[in-house]
């Protein structure tokens, strides 16, 4: 029953997105002011069908959960001696699973815009719901025609296949749904976005709508990437924290995308400039998670043949992606003329920063981007290259130093215009820092040049980052500017930790036999013993390393090499030791034949800065949603006790006459 | 699912469970040079070096066989005072541009070069455009 | 005023990319990683023997007379059990075939020819798949047509299946 109930929710809540989009499309037919009578169905229809795309979510979190091995899905992706974590984790880490997840957070989101947003004009409300329902009915179209999770299996399994290994880990019950959570806030500012462009509503009170979608999408992908990049530095082994591969850059690229947004949005709400700008940015951010989801699951791109290596799946979402980013693009090009540029303002101006650093972070996304596809044309000529690492970081780099340069400077500015000169000692003290640290570093050794250049630029803006506050009363300053303050700190914060990995890692590769000792950096560690262990579904062994610092106290690290029987599959998991300067990262690999064990080790010095950072980065953003959720809603309650007095005095004035009369 | 992807692309390097040999890796595959700066040569180079058999992981983050046998090729070579750019151009004359995570420009690569250029010359025009005019404009408006 | 061709700038842009990739989704997908080593005369190498069985192998080996096939292969590799036949079929054909045991043991050498035959003239023995790397490998098993002169002239990716046989019967003349 629970697969028919799930798969009739989906259904029902395709249909009901198919009402949404007619019924929203009428609002556009209606005059000025008017309300036309079949417009009145989109807000309900996308508030009920959030409510049934969740429950047919709900459905299959629970066939998981009981191992319901009838339906395919589960079968082939669970196993009934997992622990009960991962088989719920496990209901999305399949593509079937991973699409449903998708769609529901999807509706939902739908339901919440439908369900509380009063501040749009009816006429562009109508047009962004109908958008958002065509968009949710592609997506439930995808979920019912070619990737049905609820499918049933002739006869019931008797066991499940079980899961991937490396996906059993509490990494994986984060960050895909906050990353896929991200993607379909974006659907949202994408749908807002249209609806704006072809209502010709693109103002500021446009803006305070929208914004609160990409502060939270962003927050939601910066969580994403932030836990991403951390499950994978602890979980692959090998201590890389960041491998520019495909898939990470098709969940980086939405990101770039959605800070210019973000940073836009700002401008458009509070100058009423560039309007053209955040439409275009509102269509590329939602376009960089659809093409993200193109490139994972099609496997067009050889190192991401993970998912769907089906080429009927890639055909059906490479459709969607002409539809809508096609369909968006050229309706971008019908009608963005029609929009006027705003507000006008100087180079050096907040407005002026915003605009660089906008264009900045688009051309980092093009090389992201570039970098990414290309390999994919050249194979169209049967040519096959590699583009990594030695590529995108300096390439990025050429945008992004100077990006770092005025984000530092930019928030100090004043908006329209201001003059250089009174910032005199702020951009002193800033030109100090970068060189100052560049050279103090430099006096200790020789380190390759990106490290460098991002350790002074991280000294300068962390205290850039406070700047904004000097001559503030704090107990005044808005709480969206301690989240602009605190993202920019997480910024240099992790910038700082990427490139002290970047410089003073140390590594250690050896055989060692038990008893042996050997060092790394200021740590000297030894192989106490080498013992076997089990765990519900794999065994392993597990080396017990006494790590020790400079001859202290010694600290037990114990990494294991593990063997899972369901799918058979080896891993191996690291063991960390946490310290506030750094990481000790152990790895057990094999036994050499003369019975010594290899052992890797690496001190990556404020390693832990890179996440920390992108914490405080996401942090920033709750914050900033926090100060305009609170300032919107005090704005509403002054506005409504206004109406109220405006009718009271009206009352008042119309009571008046009568008896007069 | 973005990373699950490539968790789960390094099954397809961790699986051949069943057809695995049994042999000791090569003597430098998971052992450093004594030359902490050769060592250092040595790691920078496997870095952007690609494991041919796992397709999206460095040698330097590979546990499969060949990334350990391509890690002692490049150690042994460093050892033998190859330079790391002889290294890498004898291997991308064994398997062409596709082992070198760092593209050379080439007839096949420059439009990766020529991108960021084209890229730097329409944002330079771009600002110039966008903030240049403004100021002139806005010093009338102001 | 701007011109507003710029604005169609992003839908060309993406054009171009659904272009591409509606085009890659057509083609089949290959993982193959092919040799840059066509055409070049075989490294220089010398292999200890595999297995007390056949001599080992060198570069002078491949020289004078026929074109032969050099087969890079594993005990411990499933797909080599099943070109097996064909290698046979090629061996009575008169084809020499020179192998390339990648990280083998000799016992495990031994035993798989045992059990699936032995189409080899002689078998060298690559612990640390050097000769493998040094013509351009990136898998076992690999087939490669090496000319009387000793110059690769064709490989092959992947198992022989019956329907190769004649493929590599054709490139061995070609090679003449």
């Amino acid at each position: 029953m629970i697969a028919e109930i799930g798969l009739a929710a989906l259904w029902l809540a395709a249909a009901l997105a198919v009402l949404q989009m007619v019924s929203g499309a009428f609002a556009l037919r209606a005059a000025e002011g008017e309300v036309n009578p079949l417009a009145i169905y989109a807000r309900p229809a996308a508030v009920v069908q959030a409510v049934l795309a969740v429950l047919a979510f709900i459905m299959l979190l629970w066939a998981f959960a009981i191992t319901d091995l009838s339906i395919k899905l589960v079968a082939s992706n669970s196993h009934s001696m997992k622990p009960m974590l991962f088989k719920l984790t496990g209901t999305w880490g399949n593509h079937e699973g991973s699409m449903l997840l998708w769609v529901g957070v999807l509706a939902l989101s739908g339901g919440l815009l439908a369900g509380f947003e009063k501040r749009l004009p009816a006429r562009t409300m109508g047009a962004t719901l109908a958008v958002q329902g065509f968009v949710a009915l592609g997506f439930y179209a995808f979920l019912l025609l070619s990737s049905n999770p609820f499918e049933r299996l002739p006869v019931p399994a008797a066991e499940g296949t079980g899961l991937n290994p490396l996906l059993q880990d509490i990494g994986l019950a984060i960050h895909p749904p906050t990353l896929y959570a991200g993607y379909v806030g974006l659907s949202v500012a994408f749908s807002l976005a249209m609806g704006a462009l072809l209502t010709n509503q693109v103002n500021p009170s446009f803006a305070r709508v929208l914004r609160p979608w990409v502060l939270g999408a962003w927050v939601l992908l910066t969580f994403g990437i932030t836990a991403g990049s951390y499950w994978a530095y602890y979980e692959l082994g090998w201590g890389g924290w960041w491998f520019w591969d495909p898939v990470e850059n098709a969940s980086l690229m939405p990101w770039l995308a959605a800070t210019a947004l973000m940073h836009s949005v700002s401008v458009l709400a509070a100058r009423d400039a560039l309007r053209t700008w955040t439409i275009m940015l509102g269509v590329l951010a939602f376009s960089m998670s659809m093409l993200g989801t193109f490139l994972v699951r099609s496997g067009v791109l050889t190192s991401v043949h993970a998912f769907a290596v089906d080429p009927e799946r890639g055909a059906f979402i490479l459709g969607l992606l002409l539809l809508y980013i096609g369909g968006a693009f050229t309706i971008f090009a019908l009608r963005a003329g029609a929009v006027s540029e705003g507000k006008r303002f100087a180079v050096t101006s907040r407005e002026g920063a915003l605009v660089f650093n906008n264009v900045m972070l688009s051309a980092i996304l093009a090389i992201v981007l570039l970098g990414t596809l290309y390999p994919l044309l050249t194979e169209a000529f049967d040519v096959r290259v590699s583009v990594g690492p030695p590529y995108f970081n300096p390439a990025g780099a050429i945008f992004a130093v100077p990006m770092f340069l005025v984000m530092a400077v930019g928030p100090l500015l004043r908006w329209k215009e201001d003059k250089p000169k009174r910032l005199q000692f702020e951009l002193m003290l800033i030109a100090a820092l970068v060189i100052g640290t560049i050279a103090l570093v430099s006096f200790f050794g020789q380190f390759p040049l990106l490290p460098l250049l991002g350790l002074g630029l991280a000294a300068a803006l962390a205290v850039a980052a406070f700047l904004p506050l000097k001559g503030r009363k704090l107990s005044r300053v808005p709480v969206a500017t301690w989240g602009m303050v605190l993202a920019h700190f997480g910024v240099a914060v992790s910038l700082f930790g990427m490139a002290c990995e970047g410089a003073f890692s140390q590594e250690r590769l050896a055989a060692v036999a038990p008893g042996g000792t050997e060092q790394v950096g200021d740590f000297s560690f030894t192989l106490e013993s080498v013992t076997p262990v089990a765990g519900p579904n794999w065994t392993a062994i597990e080396a017990r390393l006494a790590i020790s610092k400079d001859g202290g106290e010694p600290v037990i690290l114990a990494p294991q090499a593990r063997n899972f029987w369901s799918p058979p599959m080896a891993t191996s998991e690291s063991a960390l030791l946490t310290r506030w300067d750094g990481q000790l990262y152990a790895v057990v690999g094999n036994q050499a034949e003369d019975g010594r064990w290899q052992i890797r080790v690496w001190w990556k010095p404020f390693v832990t800065f890179i996440w920390y950072g992108g914490l405080l980065i996401a942090l920033g953003g709750i914050l900033a949603i926090a100060g305009r959720v609170k300032v919107d809603v005090k704005r509403r309650v002054a506005s409504a006790k206004g109406a109220e007095r405006r009718a009271d005095i009206e009352a008042l004035g119309a009571a008046a006459p009568v008896p007069a009369e | 699912m973005i990373r699950a992807a490539i968790a789960l692309l390094l099954t397809l390097c961790a699986l051949p469970a069943l057809a695995q040999d049994s042999m000791p890796p090569a003597p430098f595959a998971y052992n450093q040079l004594d030359d902490p700066r050769l060592e250092a040569e040595a790691t920078a180079l496997m870095h952007t070096l690609r494991c041919l058999k796992c397709q999206s992981q460095s040698i330097a983050d590979s546990d499969a066989p060949m990334a350990g046998d391509m890690r002692h090729q490049v150690r042994s070579r460093i050892l033998a005072g190859e330079s790391p750019d002889e290294i890498r151009r004898w291997l991308i004359a064994r398997y062409g541009d596709y082992v070198s995570y760092e593209p050379e420009v080439s007839a096949t690569t420059w439009p990766l070069f020529a991108g960021p250029l084209l890229l730097l010359l329409v944002v330079a025009g771009v600002l110039l455009r966008r903030l240049g005019k403004r100021r002139n404009d806005g010093g009338e408006a102001a | 005023m701007r011109s507003r061709l710029f604005l169609w700038v992003p839908l060309a842009l993406f054009a171009f990319f659904a272009g591409v990739a509606g085009y890659m989704l057509t083609q089949e997908k290959d993982e193959f990683v092919e040799s840059a080593m066509i055409g070049q005369p075989l490294p220089d190498f010398a292999l200890a023997p595999a297995y007390g069985g056949l001599p080992g192998t060198s570069k002078a080996d491949f020289t004078g007379g026929k074109p032969r096939l050099l087969n890079i292969w594993a005990s411990w590799c499933l797909p080599c059990i099943a070109e097996a036949p064909q290698l046979e079929a090629l061996k009575a054909q008169g084809v020499e075939i020179v192998g390339i045991a990648i990280r083998d043991r000799p016992e495990a050498v031994a035993g798989f020819l045992a059990r699936h035959g032995n189409p080899y003239a002689r078998i060298g023995s690559d612990p640390i798949s050097e000769v493998q790397l040094a013509v351009g490998s990136s898998g076992v098993p690999e087939t490669f047509v090496i000319d009387a002169q000793g110059v690769i002239r064709y490989q092959h990716i992947g198992d022989i299946r019956p329907e190769h046989v004649p493929v590599l019967l054709a490139e061995l003349e070609k090679a003449r």
